[in-house]
């Protein structure tokens, strides 16, 4: 029997010629990432292990993102922990404010994650990677606290699920509305403790910032990582941007799957994921008239140069809605400087946008666009639970840049060709 | 081990920004979390919560984010043990490596009702019902992780490795 590419690098990974799925393993990790929310306990937790220093300087990485720059004391306070246990440990990965970036967008950016990668990190978007074809997962503080002082980690091995996507993607559907339409049929649990692999003719022609919006929203199915099997498109990306080497794995044609899901995207709407949760998937043509307060374009799932583009494409010669405010916040400092020197900004700022700094900030209700009570938000964000971004009756739909941008034009869930004729 | 208490009932999905809003991580005090635990899931809950009483729910409880603040929240408000259809993997993780104790157990969540008294022996992953007479099963606990408990969480398994070398 082959092997999954996940169970290829889980086994690479534990010095092991073969993993099975349900197996306990212990892991060599060759990144251990934490933020300002997360890291903070993981630094109070590390210091009580007694070791003097982290495992290795280069890969233990701290990005403050969520509430920076911060929002307020109690935030400074948190944010200059990271510092102070940077500067203290040497860190050669500590980003600051004004060149950091939301961390998901950046660590892939800055070639500090490659394929065949092993990587954990206290953020449950860490499944992001996997667009890489790494393997890599969200863990708790805790379990980074004990990565930061041993390099290693204990994971189950996943089953895992193959998803196969054929056909033709429409103008307007990308990397957002297959992973929103993919959560719609197996459900917010459909891939509880698995691994999902995402596979197939659409996903070969799929750009890497589609791929790390697919696998960042493995976690809203319940999976434990996303994949996708590295290619030219992923060679074409690490190359002369990777800091370490790479490696390419990929799944055994007789490797064992719990499931196989066959999609055809032919004709594939875009999807918006209505309250309350990402499951709540439909194609934007039957939203009906919902209108909005709010659009947010921008986070570790849409935050991307190749986002703000599709964005502007219709945002260009448009206003935004006298009723909505449009908050456009790139993911990095990078992304930012080339959404400048291409337009783009300026065409979200005539269109009457406010474009932040990068930060998490209103996804997950930070700041920088909470809700009040009532209040309707679209945000090409990854969650729309109850009081995510605001007030516990506001209200979070999820959709993709294109729809986002249409419905801060129209002030309605809207799709983009009824803006751009 | 026996945990005994009150039965506080919550559905399905409960993800971990209704059991800790992300507007008060800029925190990680657990005396601070708890008096906001489950706030958006039940505003009362901090409130009428008593120490030793039981989260009973239903599938996928912790799904989200991986905010360790979630199962220290629940455990500072003094709640003894969580029951639920299923947990989120890395809700299941954290709550190992911080020591609140959590059954998998479908039956359980389908049999006690609000407000209904429940023991848990732990050792022998067993749910008493004792309001209703009835008895159900837990899944039992893989023995790494049991390793894990015994140790008294994670990060004093991993000092008492660091100390011995190995």
């Amino acid at each position: 029997m082959g092997m999954t590419i996940t169970e290829k690098i889980l086994a690479a990974h534990a010095g092991a010629d073969r993993v099975e799925p349900g197996q306990l393993v212990n892991v060599k990790v060759d990144l251990a990432l934490g933020n300002d929310i997360t890291a903070p306990v993981a630094i109070r937790e590390f210091e009580k292990i007694g070791v003097e220093t982290v495992w290795d300087r280069d890969r233990v990485v701290l990005v403050p993102d969520h509430f920076v720059p911060n929002k307020d004391i109690k935030s400074a306070e948190q944010a200059l922990q990271l510092k102070q246990f940077a500067r203290k440990h040497n860190l050669t990965y500590y980003y600051e404010v004004g060149r950091m970036g939301i961390e998901h967008c950046l660590l892939p950016e800055q070639g500090l994650v490659g394929p065949g990668d092993l990587v954990i990190g206290a953020d449950s978007h860490t499944c992001t990677y996997g667009g890489l074809g790494a393997f890599s997962t969200g863990v708790g503080s805790t379990d980074l606290a004990a990565a930061m002082a041993l390099g290693e980690t204990w994971l189950k091995v996943p089953e895992s699920i193959k998803f196969v996507y054929r056909g033709e993607l429409p103008r307007w559907v990308g990397g957002k509305d297959l992973i929103l339409y993919t959560i719609g049929q197996i459900g917010v649990d459909g891939a509880l403790y698995m691994a999902m692999e995402f596979t197939g003719p659409v996903i070969e022609r799929l750009s890497m910032d589609g791929r790390l919006t697919m696998a960042n929203m493995a976690v809203e199915a319940g999976a434990k990582n996303g994949i996708v099997p590295p290619d030219e498109v992923t060679r074409r990306y690490v190359e002369g941007r990777a800091k370490r080497p790479y490696q390419f794995y990929q799944s055994d044609p007789d490797a064992h799957y719990a499931r196989v899901y066959d999609f055809d995207v032919s004709k594939l709407e875009p999807q918006v994921a209505f309250p309350h949760l990402p499951e709540n998937a439909r194609p934007v043509s039957e939203a009906g008239e919902v209108t909005i307060d709010q659009v947010v374009i921008g986070s570790c799932t849409n935050g991307r140069l190749e986002d703000l583009r599709q964005a502007a494409s219709v945002l260009r010669g448009h206003k935004v809605n006298d009723n909505v405010r449009l908050i456009v916040i790139p993911g990095t400092q990078q992304v930012y400087m080339d959404a400048l020197r291409e337009g783009l900004v300026e065409v979200f700022i005539e269109a009457g946008a406010a474009v932040s700094t990068p930060t998490c900030g209103p996804c997950l209700g930070g700041y920088m666009g909470i809700l009040a009570k009532g209040e309707r938000c679209l945000a090409t964000t990854n969650r729309n639970f109850v009081g995510r971004m605001g007030h516990p009756e506001s209200e979070v739909y999820l959709a993709g840049p294109a729809v986002a941008a249409a419905s801060a034009v129209l002030g309605r869930i809207a799709g983009p060709w009824e803006v751009v004729k | 081990m026996i945990y005994r208490g009150k039965a506080w009932k919550f559905g399905a999905d409960v993800d971990t920004d209704a059991i800790i809003p992300a507007r008060y991580l800029n925190t990680s005090d657990p005396a601070e979390l708890a008096k906001h635990c489950m706030e958006d899931a039940d505003p009362e809950f901090p409130a009428k919560v008593q120490p030793g009483d039981i989260i009973v729910a239903g599938k996928n409880f912790g799904c989200g984010s991986s905010r360790e603040h979630a199962p220290i929240a629940i455990k500072a408000a003094g709640v003894s043990c969580v029951i639920a259809k299923s947990f989120a993997r890395i809700f299941y993780r954290n709550a190992f490596n911080i020591g609140l104790p959590i059954f998998e157990s479908p039956e359980a969540a389908e049999g006690i009702r609000e407000g209904d008294e429940v023991a848990v022996d732990a050792g022998r992953g067993v749910i008493q019902n004792l309001t209703r007479g009835e008895e159900y099963r837990a899944t039992p606990v893989p023995e790494f992780m049991q390793q894990i408990i015994a140790a008294g969480g994670l990060i004093n398994y991993v000092a008492r490795r660091v100390k011995s070398g190995k």
